[in-house]
């Protein structure tokens, strides 16, 4: 008779309680600072890891760094990457003339990146793409890396 | 004939409409509008800010998106309940308001039955939801009209018990002199009257709990309950009828936290017996009404045994135990 007693009056007690304590984290959240940026007014910087389309490097003197020796488009396991060069007169290696990307079939996979063994393409931090035609992702990207320059 | 009292009471009565429906239109504006941003700061965001300054015209936004929703009537619904039910579920609230002194002063009429007339008009509102469910022509919308039935009643006793307990000390359901009798410092206030129940304290909880029950808020809100139920009773419902109902449970949670503030707050009394005022109301009114939110937004949502238990294994009794410790203390300390 006692000991039913005695549980009910500690549930309530302890659900009370419980209570309590759960409206105190909501109010001391309250008073933290937001974590949220307002996102097309504000954005955050992408970490380092973060995986855009692909991106031409360029060297000092502002040209792409790209040698031409087709490693990435060999690599590319949905074959998105259409390159071409050509050998100007009097120089020592290849230069670009066209890098196309299909970024609707690349998975971003990265393999193009770790093939590379000259350092010259790496993941764009880009994120906020958003086209209503299929064409926009046809990315010319020696268009893109010669007009930043 | 026409006597300047005829007018002046007319002059009155129009006021008094406009006045109240302004006051409970606003609030429910404004509620809605502190009920996305306080959840907001609780989780770290900002909440609305996009529309005016710090979000204010958010309510303005909604508003008018609401008016321009088309308005439709399911199949087979009945046509006059269902358009007469957001009606009478915001008229009882805007009638309750008519007797809640706000200061002193500021009252529209002093009933002396004005605790009873707030509790028979407060009863109403469910009616009105029960037949917004059942005219919708919608099984879902009858299932939660009925079970916001079981729920209000569930909680109207522990509510009255605890009401007719503190009317015991009072003497008297008029509001008015219910503030009159606690003025001069929080420790006059019914929350505190020791001397007349060891159990006001509890009594004000179990106040607090039944009012979120009484207004379908959460951890109660079987009514809506958004992600199990769509709307509840009033899935149905579309552009501003929907908006009546939602303009009703703001002004539900205003008497709410009126007749709490008056009955166990002392009113417009100061807590440290400086200038009482209309101010003092609103403080702790708001102060109340804040709870509410904040409570919504601390605790997930009960299930329904969980709910029906709640109130009939802890409310009514403790209310009941409240009931008599308080006739009893009166009886050896007060000789009536």
């Amino acid at each position: 008779m006692l000991k039913p007693m005695i549980t009910y009056f500690k549930e309530i007690v302890n659900g009370v309680y419980t209570l309590f304590v759960g409206m105190k984290i909501t109010i001391t959240h309250m008073l933290r600072r937001d974590v949220t940026v307002r996102y097309p007014r504000q954005s955050l910087k992408m970490t380092p890891r973060y995986r855009g389309h692909i991106d031409l490097k360029c060297d000092e003197a502002g040209k792409p760094k790209c040698v031409v020796c087709m490693a990435c488009q060999r690599a590319c396991p949905s074959g998105c990457i259409k390159l071409d060069g050509a050998k100007a007169e009097g120089a020592p290696r290849k230069s670009l003339t066209s890098y196309t990307l299909d970024f609707t079939t690349c998975s971003l996979c990265g393999l193009c990146v770790e093939s590379c063994s000259f350092d010259a393409i790496k993941f764009s931090k880009e994120y906020n793409l958003a086209s209503m035609k299929k064409d926009d992702y046809k990315m010319d990207l020696l268009k893109r890396v010669l007009e930043k320059t | 004939m026409i006597s300047s009292d005829m007018i002046m009471e007319l002059v009155r009565l129009v006021l008094y409409v406009i006045g109240f429906l302004t006051f409970a239109a606003l609030n429910a504006a404004y509620l809605s509008l502190m009920e996305r941003k306080i959840p907001s700061w609780f989780q770290l965001r900002p909440g609305p800010v996009e529309v005016g300054p710090w979000g204010l015209l958010q309510p303005v936004a909604d508003g008018i998106k609401l008016l321009s929703k088309q308005i439709l009537t399911p199949q087979g619904a009945d046509l006059i309940l269902f358009k007469l039910a957001p009606v009478m579920v915001v008229v009882p609230g805007i009638l309750c308001l008519v007797t809640i002194p706000f200061s002193n002063m500021i009252v529209a009429r002093n009933f002396n039955l004005g605790l009873l007339m707030v509790f028979s008009f407060g009863a109403f509102g469910v009616f009105a939801v029960l037949l917004a469910g059942w005219a919708s022509n919608n099984k879902y919308s009858s299932i939660a009209a009925a079970r916001v039935v079981a729920q209000n009643i569930a909680y109207e006793v522990p509510m009255l018990l605890v009401v007719i307990s503190l009317v015991f000390v009072t003497r008297t359901f008029n509001l008015h002199t219910i503030v009159d009798q606690q003025m001069g410092g929080f420790w006059h206030w019914n929350v505190l009257n020791l001397k007349a129940s060891l159990m006001m304290p509890v009594a004000f909880l179990i106040y607090f709990i039944c009012m979120l029950a009484e207004t379908n808020r959460a951890p109660f809100d079987m009514v809506e309950a958004e992600s199990e139920l769509i709307a509840g009773a009033f899935t149905e419902y579309s552009g501003m009828g929907f908006g009546l109902f939602f303009i009703a449970e703001y002004v539900n949670i205003i008497i709410g936290c009126c007749v709490g503030t008056i009955l166990f707050l002392g009113g417009w009394d100061c807590p440290f017996g400086l200038f009482p005022g209309l101010h003092w109301f609103l403080i702790k009114m708001y102060a109340l009404c804040f709870s509410v939110i904040w409570v919504r937004w601390s605790f997930p949502r009960t299930q329904f045994y969980g709910l029906l238990n709640l109130s009939w294994k802890i409310l009514i009794p403790f209310a009941l135990a409240n009931l008599v410790l308080t006739a009893f203390m009166l009886k050896l300390f007060h000789h009536a």
